[in-house]
């Protein structure tokens, strides 16, 4: 029945395939944002445990230790490698005269642990050249136009010269603040100084040990305050949770979709039983039962709630894939969980819907059709 | 023997009613659209229930078919009194026993001809596609079996009520109720509409009642039963004089 009536079903597809497409791009930029929180323990993937003072946070939110605090640190059972780890904030005067903030990363000297694993551009290697750093692709997009290659130009970085020798393939931080990596030494230089520097060491663990009982280790020994790789994420990520109104933001956009979502669907679908009331009360004239009619009725909206929920999905993942050059959305992914949440959502919009809806359908009398 | 007169049903009887009355409520009062009605229908006659609008017709004929229950009196449908069945069995009896042929149609519109005319058979459980099959054979016999893929909406007024009948008939029903099934049809093909019904509808062993007004083909009844005010005024094979 509802094929055969083109406005409502198309009015039912869009009021669902808006919904999910609402509910899902929604929730998957939600996710993916909040996970910016803990970009800089992905973008240093060889630190299976963090090392801080017992003060910090999270990798933007950090207070620094004194440099003796990485051979406290080494000098623990368990501990196979310890480098240090500094993130600073620093000024960049650009090319036509904009200043702009940074974040300068000062990773390992000679292993260069605390770069991301890949590069956009350029090597590794690059580090070890004088005043070198490696700029993240956040910053070729804010520093400079799409037709000039950054590799070798010069930056004014808190009044010392630095030059970019690489592009590192990073995930964006939670800000999109540009991000300059350097080697540790470098970092000392650029980033004015204060009697502690040392931001975090970075810790790999010996073979037959986890990295939890490592981290507990090093707490006992050192006073200091470590976290796994998967504790410090997660940490970064709940930092944004609840030091910022995005969940409840998020949270209201989701909202609405599910309501447009239960409105829209609920009027067509209501306007439809009522269009076909004449129809369905002549089937059960004949003689076809109220559970049979529920179940037809059930069928369609399946078929339109299926359809529907896949142009939302395919919307999204459009959505994705096209602002995927674009550097905010560098990386966005969608979870498997969201798709399900989502299709739970429609289901529930369905079941609140057609049960208001079928209602009408259900309390028609057969003879009405004689009326 | 006129049965109806002393409150037996006749043996052959199709349809035998006995002290009808029915009530509806508009607001604080009550209103009687039937009053007392007895009469009987028999196997192999085409009987008209004919009268204005507000006489009761639509109402009597929607009790005598199982779907809206009598104030008072009974209702037997080929010996069994319906209106002692459960909801359930009521559906059901209607299901196998009944055949629907309504005014403005009321096909499925997102179905094509063949489906429509099937409904019955794939309610009573059979599979889609057998029942199919027996449609189009009711459908090539009511002349419109090239037009089984098609939906209802391609199809002209006179072809669509043909496709009612061949859903009225397709489970071979021992009742058939028409209810004004020429009044959205011109003239002639309102006319070849109930040659074809007479000649598909009717059977020995089949009743046939038809609500009507429609003056144009009075003359094709078996009997025509007239109704004013709630009450029986003639039943005879022709109308009445004065009307």
């Amino acid at each position: 029945m509802l094929t055969g009536d083109a406005q409502k079903f198309y009015g039912l597809l869009f009021g669902i395939g808006f919904s999910t497409l609402l509910i899902t791009q929604q929730m998957t930029i939600f996710v993916n944002l909040v996970e910016r929180g803990a970009s800089g323990v992905y973008n240093a993937p060889e630190a299976e445990v963090w090392v801080m003072d017992p003060v910090s946070r999270t990798t933007d939110v950090s207070y620094a230790m004194p440099g003796t605090a990485l051979d406290r640190v080494r000098s623990v059972e368990g501990v196979e490698w310890a480098v240090p780890h500094l993130r600073a904030v620093a000024n960049v005067r650009t090319a036509d005269g904009d200043l702009e903030g940074v974040a300068v990363i000062g990773v390992d000297d000679s292993t260069l642990i605390g770069l991301p694993e890949r590069m956009a551009k350029g090597d590794k290697s690059v580090m070890f050249a004088p005043d070198s750093v490696v700029i993240d692709d956040t910053g070729t997009t804010r520093f400079f136009p799409p037709e000039q290659d950054p590799i070798g130009e010069r930056l004014e970085l808190n009044d010392q010269r630095a030059v970019i020798r690489g592009i590192a393939d990073s995930i964006p931080s939670f800000t999109s603040t540009v991000v300059l990596y350097t080697r540790y030494s470098n970092a000392l230089k650029f980033v004015p100084g204060t009697r502690n520097r040392l931001s975090f060491v970075l810790v790999g663990v010996s073979e037959g040990q986890t990295p939890q009982e490592v981290a507990a280790r090093i707490e006992a020994e050192t006073g200091l305050k470590a976290q796994t790789r998967d504790e410090f994420s997660q940490a970064g990520v709940n930092f944004i949770i609840e030091n910022t109104g995005i969940p409840t933001n998020f949270g209201i956009t989701v909202f609405l979709g599910f309501v447009v979502g239960v409105a829209i669907v609920g009027l067509t679908f209501s306007l439809f039983l009522r269009d076909n009331i004449k129809q369905f009360g002549a089937l059960k004239a004949i003689g076809v039962t109220n559970s049979k009619i529920v179940q037809m009725v059930a069928a369609q909206a399946g078929m339109v709630g299926i359809i529907g929920y896949a142009l939302g999905v395919v919307g999204t993942v459009a959505f994705i894939k096209g602002f995927s050059a674009n550097p905010f959305f560098k990386g966005f992914y969608i979870p498997w969980q969201i798709p399900l949440i989502s299709l739970a959502a429609v289901v529930v919009i369905l079941a609140i819907t057609g049960l208001i809806a079928i209602r009408s359908v259900l309390n028609t009398e057969p003879a009405s059709v004689f009326r | 023997m006129d049965t109806t007169k002393i409150g037996g049903c006749a043996p052959e009887a199709a349809i035998c009613a006995r002290g009808i009355s029915r009530d509806f409520e508009a607001g604080q009062t009550t209103i009687r659209v039937l009053h007392d009605i007895n009469t009987d229908i028999r196997p192999g006659e085409m009987t008209y229930v004919v009268g204005e609008s507000g006489s009761g017709k639509t109402t009597l004929i929607s009790i005598m078919c199982g779907i809206l229950w009598p104030t008072e009196g009974e209702v037997k449908v080929f010996g069994t009194d319906i209106y002692k069945l459960s909801d359930t069995e009521l559906v059901k009896f209607r299901l196998n026993n009944i055949g629907f042929i309504f005014q403005q149609y009321n096909l499925i519109p997102s179905i094509d001809v063949a489906s429509n005319a099937a409904v019955p058979l794939i309610a009573q459980g059979m599979p889609r596609e057998e029942a199919r099959e027996r449609a189009k054979v009711l459908l090539d016999k009511l002349n419109i079996g090239n037009q089984a893929d098609k939906l209802p909406r391609q199809l002209s007024g006179g072809q669509q009520q043909r496709v009612a009948i061949a859903r009225a008939l397709v489970h071979e029903p021992r009742l058939v109720v028409c209810d004004e099934p020429t009044a959205a049809l011109d003239a002639s093909s309102g006319r070849r509409v109930m040659d074809l019904l007479r000649e598909v509808a009717v059977a020995p062993d089949r009743a046939c009642i038809i609500v009507t007004h429609d003056n144009r083909i009075f003359d094709l009844a078996d009997r025509i039963i007239v109704l004013e005010d709630g009450r029986i005024t003639h039943d005879g094979k022709e109308m009445p004089d004065d009307h």
